[in-house]
């Protein structure tokens, strides 16, 4: 027993300080991109050739959708005219599929809050079913993780729970494989109203490395309304924290 | 001794034609021949020809360290089965079967692997169209008390979707059945054809927890098949990204096995320590899994002197930070008391089934890549292997900590001695009718890669083996006369892969 006491004194409190302080991630981290159309010349289409997923848009206007974005190196490292660059800014999580597409010039957007009914019902207690419908367990070991005294998500009343009748909603994961579809609808259907649906990551929102794969269907959309998108391959725990408390208001 | 494989090394490629083909008679008298002599079967899968299913065995003897591959052609619909002779061979038999519609003639347990639709019917489609995913007929066990008990795919936690049949009697578990596929992506399908910009986006994913152990498989598939040399440091930093990778999991499993049993103390600390060793791997290329680090010809990103340094602090503080949380465990008699005599595998059960990694290690199989058929800087620098005798919970935990010993240590020597100054030649391009074995040690086991090109460099097939795909029957059957409650924590103790599986 004294030994346990005395790890508990030499383990200390490493609770995460966001977000009343400011993330630091690694130098190599790849967040939010940023983009210099004015670099382009006409007819280059080098960055949108070679993303092994088709996320980035050129001719007209450069964009990447961060929906289907996997947060790879490849577009900067190839672009010749430094185009395309990736800050370490996680912040990512967007409430709209459109707001997923950055493009040069565009003005910035982040996940704003619940409408303020849903946001009295769920703003200090908000419980999330997980269903993994694919998902390489990526997603999933980093969503589990804030439920680690590394971040603690219980403070903020966010808590992932066993049962679906438990749920306020859905945590998507996986790029929804055929043979998890149905599984997923149950769930979903099993979850009281009001509820919202989160999809995390890249293959939740838009298939991922799988999209085009005969065997899933390339993420929920058409099958489930999403409230919250929070991109990566997986997304980082910071972006998935900072999208939910933007998403119950919890943000400055 | 004498085999008629074609003898290969770990990460070599072959022409097509200088491997030998067999009648189907000869090839399975060699198949169980090679199992008895001592050799191992890694992987065991048919691709379509013609109008037939080209069988590929692939053996590995670790006394002389060497791989051994033979084929033959199956041109009827029915073959017979091998399994009776040679359990490890069961679920490789029933994957050929659902990927080619072929019937494994008297297979014992004959049943869907992954509810999948083929890869080919070149023998004509089977009768039955694919079952819907879950319906099969489960083993039952009869009797007035005997009750059944069904788990999944949905589970409790944020985990992956798999279905578990339990037959008890009381609280003992007479029976547990495993059925899985509900992740399946059609991975293997994916890859055929040309490498192209996303195929190594989809290896590193194949298991999103094994990125580096996956993607150095694929890498070195792709470097034998391409003739490029790699590195000596670039070879140095893989290994470093895969013992973190070790490290990271490992210490995880170690918090949930603690967690399982009520401990709350070791749960806690490990649960935010492995994020220490995932921060480290995303010091190395910006991703915590290691996602765009090993690509074809060495590493995307190289290790300064001063990153180097700054990361050896780190691994020093979270190694001691691991190393008075898992103390805890061994300290308390109540927590050894659930782990001990748990879920017990032999070492005879897990020869058979054809066990691989630490949970093949704690059942006294003294097996692991890194020696057996060490690749990239393995062959260089050296690290022990681990073993414990009891096969229950307590040695599939002590395993764990002891390998977090000898990477850590490894990890550290890496990092102090790292070689040269180039971390990435060019790749060359794939050779064609040609096939390459690439095995690595990932930090569940033994995964095994083999592509087999066409006549203009594309993958005809390409096979992955992960090692869950060997140890999930090892689950069931540490189950076998335990308590139902105990499922959790032997679960755990094993932390099998469903995507790695499922594919």
């Amino acid at each position: 027993m004294i030994k346990a006491i005395l790890a508990r004194l030499k383990q200390g409190h490493r609770t995460t300080t966001y977000p009343d302080q400011p993330a630091t991630l690694p130098e190599r981290f790849r967040g939010y991109p940023e983009l210099n159309a004015t670099v382009c010349p006409p007819d280059c289409r080098v960055c949108a050739d070679l993303c092994p997923v088709g996320a980035i848009g050129c001719g007209g206007k450069l964009s990447i959708d961060l929906g289907k974005c996997l947060f790879c190196p490849d577009c900067a490292e190839m672009c010749p005219h430094g185009g395309i660059t990736h800050t370490t800014d996680p912040r990512l999580a967007v409430n709209r599929r459109e707001d997923l597409v950055v493009a040069a010039g565009e003005e910035r957007r982040l996940a704003q809050a619940l409408e303020k009914k849903m946001l009295s019902l769920f703003g200090r207690s908000l419980k999330f079913r997980s269903v993994v419908a694919g998902g390489c367990n990526a997603c999933e070991a980093d969503t589990n993780v804030l439920s680690t005294i590394g971040w603690d998500i219980g403070r903020f009343g966010l808590q992932f729970v066993a049962s679906p009748r438990h749920a306020d909603g859905l945590w998507v994961t996986g790029p929804v494989t055929e043979n998890m579809r149905e599984a997923l609808m149950l769930t979903y259907e099993a979850i009281p109203a009001p509820k919202i649906v989160v999809a995390c990551g890249a293959c939740a929102i838009n298939g991922g490395p799988f999209i085009g794969s005969p065997a899933a269907h390339d993420g929920v959309e058409g099958l489930l309304p999403v409230d919250l998108y929070i991109p990566g391959c997986p997304p980082h725990p910071i972006t998935i924290l900072d999208g939910l408390l933007r998403l119950l208001d919890r943000m400055e | 001794m004498n085999r008629p494989y074609r003898m290969l090394q770990n990460g070599e490629a072959v022409p097509r034609r200088e491997i030998p083909e067999l009648s189907l008679e000869r090839f399975q008298q060699e198949l169980l021949g090679g199992i008895e002599d001592g050799w191992r079967v890694v992987s065991y899968f048919g691709a379509a020809e013609g109008n037939a299913v080209r069988l590929y065995a692939v053996l590995s003897e670790k006394m002389e360290g060497v791989l051994g591959v033979m084929t033959a052609l199956a041109t009827a619909r029915e073959i017979p089965t091998l399994t009776p002779y040679a359990p490890q061979l069961h679920l490789f038999e029933r994957e050929i079967a659902e990927q080619f519609g072929l019937v494994i003639e008297d297979h014992p347990w004959f049943k869907p692997v992954r509810f999948a639709p083929p890869l080919a019917t070149p023998l004509g489609a089977s009768a039955g169209k694919t079952p819907k995913i879950g319906l099969m007929d489960f083993y039952r066990v009869e009797g007035t008390e005997i009750h059944e008990v069904a788990v999944g795919p949905v589970h409790a936690g944020i985990i992956e979707p798999g279905h578990f049949r339990f037959q008890c009697f009381g609280e003992e578990v007479l029976h547990l059945e495993i059925s899985l596929g509900y992740q399946h992506r059609a991975v293997e399908r994916l890859v055929q054809g040309p490498l192209t910009a996303v195929t190594r986006k989809r290896m590193e994913t194949v298991a999103g927890d094994t990125t580096i152990g996956h993607g150095t498989a694929h890498t070195m598939v792709v470097e034998a098949l391409g003739g490029g040399r790699v590195p000596a440091r670039a070879q140095a930093i893989r290994a470093v990204a895969l013992e973190l990778e070790r490290l990271a999991n490992h210490t995880g499993d170690l918090g949930a096995i603690s967690g399982d049993v009520g401990y709350l103390p070791t749960a806690s600390f490990c649960g935010r320590i492995r994020g220490d060793f995932l921060n480290l791997t995303a010091e190395l290329c910006g991703n915590r899994f290691g996602r765009d680090l090993v690509v074809p010809g060495g590493v995307a990103f190289d290790v300064s002197g001063d990153l180097a340094g700054k990361m050896a602090g780190r691994l020093q503080k979270a190694f001691d930070d691991v190393a008075n949380a898992v103390d805890l465990l061994w300290e308390t008699p109540s927590v050894m008391a659930r782990l001990e005599g748990t879920g017990v595998v032999s070492g005879e059960t897990a020869l058979e089934i054809g066990m691989v990694g630490p949970a093949a290690r704690a059942s006294g199989l003294n097996r692991d890549i890194r020696r057996d058929h060490p690749f990239g800087i393995y062959a260089m620098s050296h690290i022990p292997v681990e073993t414990a005798r009891a096969g229950d919970v307590y040695a599939r935990t002590l395993v764990r900590w002891l390998e977090v010993e000898k990477s850590v240590e490894f990890i550290q020597e890496q990092l102090t001695h790292l070689p040269g100054v180039a971390f990435q030649y060019p790749a060359g391009a794939i050779a064609g009718d040609s096939l390459a074995v690439a095995l690595t040690e990932g930090w569940r086991g033994e995964i095994c890669h083999v592509g087999i090109t066409d006549e203009r460099g594309g993958f005809a097939r390409y096979k992955i083996t992960d090692p869950s795909f060997h140890n999930w029957t090892g689950l069931a059957m540490a189950l076998r006369e335990g308590q139902i409650s105990d499922f959790p924590l032997c679960n755990k103790s094993f932390n099998l892969s469903y995507c790695g599986f499922d594919l």
